[in-house]
């Protein structure tokens, strides 16, 4: 292996816990990012001459600490009396401190703080996800602006202006209770997902740029995860994320085109990464204290498992929709839960139970995606075809709208023949 | 004699390498083990899906289960080959070759009690 390489992932491996150690030593995010930049500086210089230290963020977390100290002192020298005094009297108190601080049984906390800072109330989604792929995981700028597919300055304005509100947020610094931690955990898990959902929801053109974006929300997961063994709906957001990017290769055609679950070359899915979605599924049910992500993640391994689209148990995932209805009211649940209904009792009960909705989701691309092919199903092809006209109109990705034309096509040519023998 | 070379390693840096890295060190895992196939001295090989996924059962009265792995260790066991060895000499041998391929972490060689080699099909 070459000496970037095992560097490069000993640094991005140690970042959350490094920076979020540097952070509760220095309460300020500014200083700990700058703190961690100069110990990987001065890692990548010392460690490839004397090999990696045993502890690459213990390692990562004193030398940071020190240089970052050495600079605040630096520039305090240069101020004049009698402040000088007062900051130097400060740090020493606080490296009396540090043996406490810089103890390895807060890192729990420490990652977890440093995630929740990312998802802030305050902040839009897109600002949280970009916080944290820049703060926690340590994307550059230009990576995330690649992954956004907007320019690097726009990101970068993105990301400080981010950084400035929550700065302003004071978030406490004492190890959270439990129920501060519970909440965090939700909020966190929360955004995690978001991060996912922004790479999964790529079109064709831009999934390989993006799928990055699930790859870190995987490995956050992961992380959060390790931090907290026995948290059953952790298990299940990470079980979710890791059966829904297995069928990654099989998502788009060769030209970027949507392929339908049930179109999709399953042989491409990644057993891999099944096998240990299920494994996280077995132990999140041994807990029996349910949630939505372990609901969407065991409806996920339904699809998972079947090997054939016909094999699908779509009455259990009719059963799983219902639950999550229950936890989760909302009508995109219903709407989905309705196409497992299609599937179980047919199109006119979906059809049915998806008109109520109709209020709620006349902007929502899918829902009229979804009634089109209902209404295809029942032979009603004047109504289909206003529904996918309908569904072009809020399609967000040219893959989709593409997807909804193939369907139109098919209604034409159902068409078609007739007209020809009528001549 | 059998010896089992445990692979241990920080689970958070192998989970950090990219794609292209994890393939690049497969491969060159492989033909250290295709060349220990070819003189009919491996055994199993396995690699092990992370520690998150991993249960623990304490062999109390009630057996009590856990989640996560036995211990909570600066690097996790990710892996294990056995290999059919003279002695201690040759094992640390291949556990170089292996290190070579793969740089990092740790090799625990341990010499095999009893061994079965089952009937699983992969």
């Amino acid at each position: 292996m070459t000496d970037t390489a095992w560097i490069d992932a000993a640094l991005t491996s140690a970042r959350p816990q490094a920076v979020g150690a540097l952070l509760r030593y220095f309460r300020n995010l500014d200083t700990a990012e700058e703190a961690f930049q100069n110990a990987c500086l001065r890692a990548l210089k010392s460690w490839p001459q004397n090999g990696p230290p045993r502890d690459p963020a213990a390692w990562l977390i004193m030398v940071g600490r020190n240089v970052a100290i050495d600079d605040i002192r630096r520039t305090k020298k240069q101020e004049p009396l009698p402040d000088d005094d007062q900051a130097i009297s400060d740090i020493d108190d606080a490296e009396d401190e540090i043996a406490e601080r810089l103890d390895g049984s807060h890192y729990r906390d420490d990652i977890l703080r440093l995630l929740f800072i990312c998802c802030h109330k305050d902040l839009p989604a897109t600002q949280q996800i970009a916080l944290a792929l820049r703060i926690v995981s340590g994307l550059s700028v230009k990576q995330i602006a690649r992954a956004f597919l907007v320019s690097e300055a726009a990101m970068e304005q993105r990301i400080t202006r981010a950084k400035t509100r929550v700065a302003d947020a004071k978030v406490p610094f004492e190890t959270p209770g439990a129920v501060e931690r519970s909440e965090r955990l939700v909020s966190v898990a929360a955004m995690i997902y978001l991060i996912f959902n922004e790479g999964y929801s790529a079109s064709g053109d831009t999934a390989e740029i993006r799928s990055p974006l699930c790859e870190e929300a995987i490995r956050l997961a992961r992380l959060l995860l390790r931090l907290f063994q026995s948290e059953p709906e952790i298990m299940g957001l990470t079980a979710l994320l890791l059966l829904q990017h297995a069928r990654a290769a099989a998502r788009f055609d060769a030209d970027g085109q949507v392929i339908l679950l049930e179109d999709q070359d399953r042989s491409l899915w990644n057993q891999k990464l099944i096998a240990e979605g299920l494994a996280l599924i077995d132990k999140a049910m041994r807990h029996r204290r349910s949630g939505p992500y372990q609901v969407q993640s065991a409806i996920a391994a339904l699809h998972a498992r079947a090997e054939k689209p016909e094999d699908t148990d779509w009455a259990q995932i009719d059963l799983l929709y219902g639950a999550l209805e229950i936890m989760q009211p909302s009508p995109v649940v219903t709407l989905n839960r309705a196409v497992a209904v299609s599937k179980v009792r047919g199109a006119e009960a979906a059809l049915e139970m998806i008109e109520p909705l109709a209020p709620r989701l006349s902007n929502y691309f899918h829902y009229f995606g979804v009634r089109g092919a209902f209404l295809m199903q029942l032979g009603r092809n004047e109504e289909a075809r206003v529904a996918f006209d309908r569904a072009i109109a809020l399609a967000n990705t040219t893959a989709e709208a593409a997807h909804i034309r193939m369907h139109i096509d098919r209604l034409m040519r159902d068409s078609q023949p007739s007209k020809a023998k009528a001549k | 004699m059998l010896y089992a070379i445990l692979c241990y390693h920080d689970e958070d840096m192998v989970g950090s390498w990219s794609k292209e890295h994890d393939t690049e060190v497969m491969q060159k895992l492989s033909v250290v083990q295709e060349k220990l196939a070819k003189q009919g001295r491996l055994g199993p090989v396995a690699r092990l899906l992370p520690t998150t996924a991993a249960t623990t059962l304490r062999k109390d009265d009630p057996p009590l289960v856990l989640d996560g792995p036995f211990a909570e260790t600066k690097e996790q066991l990710l892996g294990f080959y056995v290999v059919d060895c003279k002695n201690l000499d040759e094992a640390l041998d291949v556990a170089r070759d292996l290190g070579k391929a793969n740089p990092g972490g740790t090799y625990e060689i341990r010499p095999v009690g009893v061994f079965r080699p089952g009937s699983v099909e992969q």
